[in-house]
């Protein structure tokens, strides 16, 4: 009974989410729909979940002296004054109140700081991916200082044809592999989700029969 | 008298000159007069004339949907030349075709369509549709009815995707069958999966972690369930091993079906005890706070193997220079397109688009999951061939190499 119930609940669900495709009557529409606003509601309820697994987690760093136990004191200390400023003051998401001076001074502001490191990474990893040493990565870099001179006026300037080939290299040869790469995509999908449906696959239950 | 003849003599030339410049200004002013009184008359005999009514109103019930709804359709009004004397349309309907006719919606000038999505269903409705002036005056055409709206159990538009569904289904299921009774089907060399049992024993034999990490999206992300499955066989592979393996979590629920699947994986293999929930913990929804608390993991555990499987965003750069710089081991597998070329890069190997997807079966090399795979690689091969069948016959028909109206129509319906 443990595997039977979610096999068929699975196997019931999966089913009616592919039928619903090609049924516009309401009776079904109405009852996707509210599939849907019961998954939001799961996800709101999922979030629970999350926050015992962080400060769990977090606690048994603290409680057994772990070496990096400081940044989970820094962690605790930020979750619960995030929720301290949410639930005791009053309008929380109005401009300039606590809880969003926090959130607009201290977490935009790191997450901006993480994502300009993304323009070192990226010259990090170009230096290391346009290194011609085989023919394949010389068809890259060639490929990509076309690209590159094609999208900014400069390479205009060089030659009037450089935007017209970065254009062709964009919709033709890449436009095609990457067409390829989402049919075989797509396929996977489904088969993936036509094994879950069918009880063929059933890792996601941890395995077994 | 000569002072009042003198006078009445000046009144008089007076009189004279102020009757001739009247005549001279009559004669000069009287064609802008007779002009521009032209020009009132014009007007008002352009907004009295009537302007045409719209012609070949139409209203059927709205194919494919789920009722409540008529497309109503016609032909633009004689004088609708885009901006003139045409203000817009406006559209009534009525239960009766003579009276009782309420508006239903408005649109400009130059539409010939629209959609009335508030009747009810079964219900006889007539439809007029009027032109209106620049006074807004309506101009009406014949009335079109009766119509009845109507809800649709199946949605045609979708036959041949609903067919290609089912060749598909019919494909895996005969594979699988065929796996069942034990025939032996090929499946070609996946080098990034291959490597698999090295990246766990190379971080078994330097006595680090493996770092697994599902990416940002959710449970009902299929990529995120694929990669949930390319877990399993390596939660086996690491409790057999005795090798730690750390899973941070974007997404609640996709922590709480890892737990429970690498905690079967490692009952499967005989370790329950190995197995320890901290392991496979939540870190944040926030995808750069995600970022920065897997880097710290990386640069403070310095796991052996790190494993990047399922749907990645422009996060995937940042994770994977920073698992190559702390010279881990790293194998990737996603189907986001645009983070490929950042996993080739700097991971070792990378596992491309379906590749993720067939993982799970090549892992666990289990007959029927093999056969499931192999279904998939047969319905890719039909639609190949439909795919190139198409190319030829639309090639050759826009070239006028054959004349087709079939094909085209076929291939645009399919």
């Amino acid at each position: 009974m443990r595997r039977q119930f979610p096999l068929a609940l699975c196997f019931i669900a999966g089913l009616f989410m592919a039928i619903q495709y090609f049924i516009p009557h309401p009776t079904v529409q109405n009852f996707y729909e509210r599939l849907l606003i019961w998954l939001q509601t799961l996800l709101a309820f999922a979030f629970l979940l999350g926050t015992v697994s962080l400060v769990r987690i977090h606690y048994h760093k603290i409680k057994h002296r772990a070496d990096d136990r400081g940044y989970s004191w820094v962690t605790l200390f930020a979750l619960c004054l995030m929720i301290g400023l949410g639930f005791f003051s009053s309008a929380h998401h109005a401009q300039g109140s606590p809880f969003d001076m926090m959130f607009q001074n201290v977490q935009v502001p790191i997450e901006a700081t993480m994502f300009s490191l993304l323009a070192f990474y990226v010259a990090s990893a170009a230096f290391r991916a346009f290194r011609a040493r085989t023919l394949e990565s010389t068809l890259l870099l060639v490929a990509a200082c076309i690209v590159m001179l094609g999208r900014v006026p400069i390479g205009d300037m060089i030659h009037s044809s450089i935007p017209t080939a970065t254009r062709w290299i964009l919709e033709v040869p890449n436009l095609a592999a990457k067409r390829g790469i989402m049919i075989g995509v797509g396929l996977g999908m489904m088969a993936t989700s036509l094994k879950i449906i069918l009880g063929i696959e059933r890792a996601w239950m941890g395995g077994g029969d | 008298m000569l002072g009042d003849r003198g006078q009445s003599g000046g009144i008089g030339r007076r009189a004279g000159f102020v009757a001739l410049s009247v005549a001279v200004a009559a004669l000069f002013l009287c064609p802008v007069a007779v002009s521009a009184q032209e020009e009132v008359e014009t007007v008002e005999l352009e907004t009295l004339l009537p302007i045409a009514a719209p012609t070949g109103l139409l209203a059927i019930d709205t194919p494919n949907d789920r009722g409540n709804s008529i497309n109503v359709t016609w032909e633009l009004s004689a004088d609708d030349d885009s901006g003139g004397i045409v203000a817009g349309y406006e559209i009534f309907r009525s239960a009766h075709p003579e009276t009782g006719f309420v508006l239903a919606g408005r649109v400009p000038f130059g539409v010939t369509k629209y959609r009335d999505s508030d009747v009810d269903n079964s219900e006889s409705i007539y439809y007029k549709v009027a032109a209106l002036d620049v006074d807004r005056s309506p101009f009406f055409s014949g009335t079109f009815g009766p119509v009845e709206a109507s809800i649709q159990w199946f949605n045609r538009s979708r036959t041949g995707t609903m067919v290609a569904v089912i060749i598909f289904v019919l494909s895996i299921m005969y594979f699988v069958a065929a796996a069942r009774s034990g025939k032996n089907l090929f499946i070609r060399r996946l080098a990034g999966l291959d490597e698999m049992d090295n990246a766990v024993g190379r971080a078994t034999e330097m006595g680090k972690p493996i770092l697994f990490i599902s990416g940002l999206s959710s449970v009902s992300d299929v990529a995120t369930i694929a990669a949930i499955n390319i877990l399993g066989e390596v939660a086996k592979k690491t409790a057999e091993y005795n090798t730690k393996l750390i899973v941070p979590c974007a997404d609640p629920i996709v922590m709480a079906v890892e737990q429970e699947v690498v905690k079967e994986a490692y009952a499967k293999a005989g370790r329950p005890d190995a197995y320890n929930d901290d392991d496979v913990f939540y870190l944040t929804r926030s995808q750069f706070a995600y970022v920065a608390g897997v880097n710290g993991i990386m640069v403070r555990q310095r796991p052996a193997t790190i494993l990047y499987m399922g749907m990645f965003y422009a996060e995937s750069l940042v994770l994977a220079e920073t698992g190559s710089s702390i010279g881990a081991i790293q194998i990737a597998g996603t189907d986001a397109v645009t983070q490929l070329p950042f996993f080739i890069t700097s991971c070792d190997y990378t596992l491309i688009g379906e590749e993720l997807y067939a993982a799970s079966a090549y892992l666990s090399r289990e007959p029927i999951l093999l056969g499931g795979l192999k279904g998939q690689d047969m319905f890719k091969l039909v639609a190949a061939v439909f795919l190139v069948v198409g190319v030829i016959a639309a090639t050759l028909t826009a070239t006028g190499v054959i004349e087709s109206n079939f094909i085209l129509p076929l291939l645009a319906t399919g």
